[in-house]
């Protein structure tokens, strides 16, 4: 099947590219039969006497000219360059890809597979696949979580044992395959008074100075304006949803009370890309592995 | 035959001459292009831009982006695990002028769509360092004090009639009258950071296997 729109347009690049290297040849035949002869000049005379002699060309250029020929007619033998001459060795640049993807695999893949077959907890003891592991956090994963796992405003610190979605490997497994959505919807509406009792509760429940009788207030609006519907009656979260606790003293955007005035009155949208179909199951494999050894031992 | 020394006293002739031998490679290289369907037929999934994304690539444009972000997945390995399926030429047929950049000082941009959550593009637009200590891209929060509609989407529509022309010598699909008529109110009171977010998580998904 021809790439181009008509079947002129391969003629045209055949002919031209053709006829390039058959006046380089004729040209190089033509001057090849030039001769010296002593007092012969080619008539062009500058400055009053300065004169040109017509003398052959050195051999070495004339041999590079025409090795330069003979590696045309090697190439467009080999490879594709005549309009739609595909060249003995059928190459494209895809096929190139997909042959270096090849080679490589055959390196990879079994790993992969060793680990797949390996518990998530078994793979993250293993030395070897945590350097994979962590090789693949640092291309996929830090622009987020940051280069030392400790997350930024609004994304999550993976090196502590707090958890918005679970941090059992099957928790974090999913997570990584699937994506995750934080909803929390705006609650403007209940009114800036009560927002700021809102927030110096919230305050409370980390131990953190508030307003004590705000903060009363503030607890019983906590069940009656929604946010237990949530992060529980207890405020402790709810896994399933992606409701933080509020009680652990981890804050994914900022403990004072204006920035937690500014989540209760806009709300929060929160968003973990899928990666399933990205970087398929044997990669995600070991980076669960490499997620939940950031947090052990903590 | 021509004659040496008729070329040589002859400049115009010896103008067109030249310039012939020197064009070979662009008339092999560069004419046939537009008559390969490979260059010209969209890839499954490449939508024109619409109104958002068209005034977002101009803010892209201005900002210079393309000085230091290429989008351009060559056919390695090394870029297409870390970046997704390579770039192929029927993706960019809707680009007048393309954005493949020259030059990564930051990550090639062609896959970002979707790669990134809408707040983390903002987090990072503000100021990158915010999400990744490690980044020397400019803070382009400004962005955010310009409604597009007083800038980039001015004129809006004269750019999507533009495109729709290009669109049309090619004969590939483009805009309908209701989405130009449409653009104003699409672009809204949407600032030059929402359009250009918006343009960023439209880029390359028609080959991405990164879920929107």
């Amino acid at each position: 099947m021809s790439d181009f729109v008509s079947e002129f347009w391969n003629m045209y690049v055949i002919v031209i590219t053709a006829a390039s290297v058959f006046a380089c040849i004729a040209l190089l035949y033509v001057q090849s039969k030039a001769t010296f002869t002593p007092g012969k000049t080619m008539g062009h005379v500058w400055d009053d006497t300065l004169e040109e002699y017509n003398n052959p060309m050195p051999m070495w250029w004339s041999w590079l000219f025409l090795i330069t020929i003979v590696f045309t007619v090697i190439y467009f033998t080999l490879y594709p360059g005549l309009g739609n001459v595909k060249g003995m060795l059928g190459w494209t640049s895809a096929n190139a890809h997909q042959a270096e993807v090849a080679k490589m695999d055959a390196t990879v893949k079994p790993l992969f597979a060793k680990y797949q077959a390996m518990d998530v907890k078994a793979v993250a003891g293993d030395k070897q696949a945590m350097e994979m592991g962590k090789n693949l956090y640092l291309t996929y994963c830090m622009q987020c979580h940051g280069a030392d796992a400790r997350g930024a405003k609004g994304f999550p610190n993976l090196t502590d044992s707090d958890w918005q979605w679970g941090g059992e490997p099957e928790q974090i497994k999913a997570t990584l395959n699937e994506g995750r959505m934080g909803v929390m919807p705006p609650h403007a509406q209940v009114g800036a008074d009560t927002v700021k009792d809102l927030a110096n509760y919230v305050r409370s429940l980390s131990g953190l100075p508030n307003d004590s009788v705000r903060a009363a207030k503030g607890k019983e609006a906590f069940n009656s304006v929604g946010c237990s519907g949530c992060h529980g009656p207890d405020a402790k979260g709810m896994q399933a949803l992606g409701a933080p606790n509020l009680t652990d003293k981890v804050w994914l955007y900022g403990s004072s009370e204006a920035v937690i005035s500014e989540t209760i009155n806009g709300g929060r949208n929160n968003k973990m890309p899928a990666w399933k179909e990205f970087l398929g199951d044997g990669k995600i494999h070991v980076l669960t592995a490499y997620v939940y050894s950031l947090s052990q031992g903590k | 035959m021509l004659k040496h020394e008729q070329i040589e006293k002859n400049v115009g002739l010896l103008i067109i001459l030249t310039i012939l031998v020197v064009s070979v490679g662009g008339l092999l290289e560069i004419v046939p292009l537009f008559f390969q369907k490979s260059t010209t037929t969209p890839v499954e999934g490449t939508k024109p831009y619409d109104a958002v994304r068209l005034a977002g690539r101009d803010v892209y444009t201005r900002e210079g982006c393309y000085l230091c972000h290429s989008q351009m997945i060559r056919p390695f390995r090394a870029e297409t695990e870390r970046y997704g399926h390579f770039s192929v030429a029927g993706e960019f047929v809707y680009d007048h002028p393309f954005q493949w950049g020259s030059k990564r000082t930051g990550p090639d941009l062609h896959r970002v769509g979707g790669r990134y959550s809408d707040e983390w593009q903002r987090a990072h637009l503000i100021n990158p360092r915010d999400v990744v200590p490690e980044s020397n891209m400019p803070a382009f929060a400004f962005l955010a004090n310009t409604k597009a509609k007083d800038s980039v989407g001015v004129d809006i529509t004269a750019k999507m009639e533009l495109m729709r022309g290009y669109a049309k010598v090619r004969g590939i699909p483009t805009y309908t009258d209701e989405e130009i008529k449409g653009a104003k109110a699409a672009i809204g009171d949407k600032t030059e950071m929402d359009v250009l977010i918006a343009y960023l998580q439209g880029m390359g998904t028609a080959l991405s296997t990164m879920k929107q």
